[in-house]
């Protein structure tokens, strides 16, 4: 193309170059010192060593940590997912006044800034004796990630052509089996992004866990755990392994949501 | 009402329509729409875009409610009644076939739906499949269709349930003009052999006036003309019926006095005629009177001829197939349009702006009675 300018084109690379390098670099660093055999990060390298992964394999602190962590994001992930399609087929289907109030009110949470959300659910966890559960947690990031969900459906149904519910409807499916034949089915590939976007969510969700996970905490609040005791390079292992499992159902969610319809 | 008087009284009525309104808010969509769709009958329902055809289709189909009136489907008043309680099936604009299915599955939804067991589904479908000739394509993809095969399968998909009327909203508008004349081949065959009821909303007057055996015309909700496609051809109702077929000139004039025994003097702006007592039984003198006079009735002649009638001058040609529109324009500034062969033309040697002059048989006015009440 002739008409794109050179220099804009230049400090566009130079801006993506720079974003990936702040994001990646530290992620890299801490993936290369998770594979070194000395105990402070620090140039030149040490050995090649698993030796930080063997340790993390052996610490039941941690593998309490993650099993709290697999629990409360795969519940999070159904119960965020079906809250969110609830709030997004109400939006598709139903025209009411004070809708856009609303929908404002329920994609609000992203909104509240950690720490506020954080305390607001232990006052109100606490008072209704939860606080310190893994169910705390399970309510507290439920209400966190359904707006995750909502907006993902959300955007799916209003690719929908409206007729095609309708033309259920006059082909004598009722309203659940529409709803089941036809809306779901349609809304699958986000049903799932929405899952595995959620769950990564809840897995990388610090703040208000930390409030109201109390002895049940996730791996996030275990690692913090052990920053505050000692450094260790088990801290880069568990890292390199966190940010692996996020990036795989971030990308997986990714592929879902690429033009559902061409693939069957 | 109206087109009441004009309702061909059929033995036997599958969808009976009583003063049905339809209003959106404070918007009125259908307008007492009164008639009835005769069982085996092909209706077309046709009009300009925004004029209720949709909404008429939709209130039949369940997918909207009366406001007022009543609509019977086989003797039984339907209103309130779901759509997935009738069997109703439409074709729909958009087809709405449901991109996550293949063929074979789409075509056995309304089975699905209605609990028939998987092998008589399968048998079902595949029967229609085959009657509309895509059984190749059974376990293909909807987005891998070409426009006319998924035209068949929401065919497929509609009659799988063997219902007694079919509704459908503008099917072929999305195809091209060669395809379209295909279709409409093949849809007209299909309601022969199957001798259902087919309800048809279109904007195109050939798709109408080629299939249907009778045609609603509506315009604003109204329905202005309810006929066979002969009768609405030939004897419009009223103005906008003339218009909307655009083939004939309106003419207002006023009765002179009897023309003779059978017929009236008319003078109309830049002339004078006689209508056909037959056409005006009870005219006085003074009476106003819009009549039509199609074009392909109108005679041309050269000044010189020495023939009485409008003197006009050319303003155009447009070829149409084997003959020729003329359009003309009189001195009173009228717009009329003559139909004539080529070879007929070639003999009056006419160029833009040519004299001539425009006359015609006093059988071949017709009177708007929905003008002249
Ligand atoms: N749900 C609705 N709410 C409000 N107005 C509506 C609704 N459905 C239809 N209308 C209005 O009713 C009128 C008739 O609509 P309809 O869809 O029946 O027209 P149509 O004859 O099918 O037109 P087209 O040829 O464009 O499809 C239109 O003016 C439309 O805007
Ligand atoms: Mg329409």
């Amino acid at each position: 193309m002739g008409n794109e300018n050179r220099i804009i084109n230049l400090l566009l690379k130079l801006h993506i170059a720079l974003c990936l390098l702040f994001i990646f670099a530290p992620i890299a660093g801490s993936f290369v010192f998770s594979l070194n055999s000395d105990r402070f990060p620090s140039l030149p390298l040490g050995e090649f060593s698993t030796e930080w992964y063997r340790l993390i394999w052996e610490d039941p602190l941690v593998w309490q940590g993650f099993a709290n962590t697999v629990v409360v994001g795969l519940t999070v992930a159904v119960i965020a997912t079906v809250l969110g399609f609830g709030g997004a087929y109400t939006d598709f289907r139903y025209n009411f006044t004070g809708k856009s109030f609303y929908l404002a009110l329920a994609l609000l949470p992203p909104t509240i800034p950690v720490v506020i959300m954080g305390l607001a659910m232990l006052a109100f966890l606490s008072r209704v004796n939860l606080s310190g559960t893994t169910i705390s947690v399970i309510i507290a990031h439920g209400v966190m990630c359904s707006p995750f969900a909502m907006a993902i459906i959300r955007l799916r149904l209003s690719q929908m052509d409206p007729d095609l519910e309708a033309a259920s409807w006059n082909m004598g499916g009722n309203q659940w089996q529409t709803l089941r034949y036809v809306i779901i089915p349609f809304a699958k590939p986000a049903i799932f992004a929405a899952l595995f976007i959620t769950m990564a969510v809840s897995f990388d969700e610090f703040a208000v866990a930390w409030f109201v996970s109390g002895l049940n905490e996730t791996l996030p609040v275990k690692i913090l755990g052990f920053l505050q005791g000692q450094v260790s390079p088990r801290i880069n292992a568990i890292g390199s392994l966190a940010f692996l499992s996020s990036m795989t159902l971030i990308i997986l969610a990714q592929l879902l949501l690429r033009s559902p319809e061409d693939k069957k | 009402m109206e087109a009441n008087a004009q309702m061909e009284q059929h033995s036997e009525a599958i969808v009976t329509f009583d003063n049905v309104v339809k209003r959106f808010g404070d918007f009125t969509a259908v307008e007492k729409a009164h008639f009835e769709i005769g069982r085996g009958e092909f209706l077309a329902i046709m009009g300009s875009s925004g004029c209720g055809k949709t909404t008429t289709l939709r209130m039949l189909a369940g997918l909207e409610d009366p406001t007022e009136g009543a609509i019977y489907l086989d003797g039984e008043k339907v209103n309130g009644k779901a759509t997935w309680d009738r069997d109703t099936p439409m074709v729909w604009q958009s087809l709405a076939l449901f991109p996550f299915l293949t063929v074979q599955e789409n075509v056995e939804f309304a089975l699905k739906m209605r609990g028939v067991g998987k092998e008589e589904r399968r048998q079902r479908a595949e029967k229609w499949l085959e009657k509309m000739q895509i059984t190749e394509f059974a376990n293909r993809n909807i987005n891998q269709l070409s426009g006319g095969q998924k035209q068949r399968v929401a065919l497929a998909r509609a009659l799988v349930t063997e219902p007694k009327i079919l509704l459908l909203d503008e099917p072929l508008s999305a195809l091209d003009a060669h395809l379209k004349v295909r279709m409409q081949a093949v849809l007209s065959n299909l309601q022969k052999d199957l001798g259902i009821t087919f309800v048809y909303v279109t904007h195109s007057m050939s798709e109408a006036f080629s299939m249907a055996d009778r045609v609603v015309i509506m315009s604003r909700g109204q329905i202005e003309q309810i006929g066979t496609p002969e009768e609405i051809y030939r004897e419009p109702y009223n103005r906008f019926v003339a218009e909307f077929l655009g083939s004939a000139n309106i003419f207002d004039g006023v009765v002179q006095g009897p023309a003779g025994a059978d017929g009236w003097q008319v003078a109309y702006e830049g002339g004078e005629t006689i209508l056909p007592k037959s056409e005006l039984p009870d005219g006085r003198q003074g009476q106003k009177v819009t009549f039509i006079v199609s074009a392909e009735n109108m005679q041309l002649s050269l000044p010189d001829s020495g023939q009485p009638g409008i003197e006009a001058s050319v303003a155009g040609e447009e070829f149409i197939g084997g003959t020729a529109m003329v359009f003309l324009e009189t001195a009173g500034g009228q717009e009329l349009k003559v139909q004539k062969s080529h070879d007929e033309l070639s003999l009056l040697n006419l160029h833009a702006g040519s004299k001539v002059v425009v006359h015609w048989e006093s059988g071949s006015c017709h009177v708007l009675p929905g003008e002249n009440k």
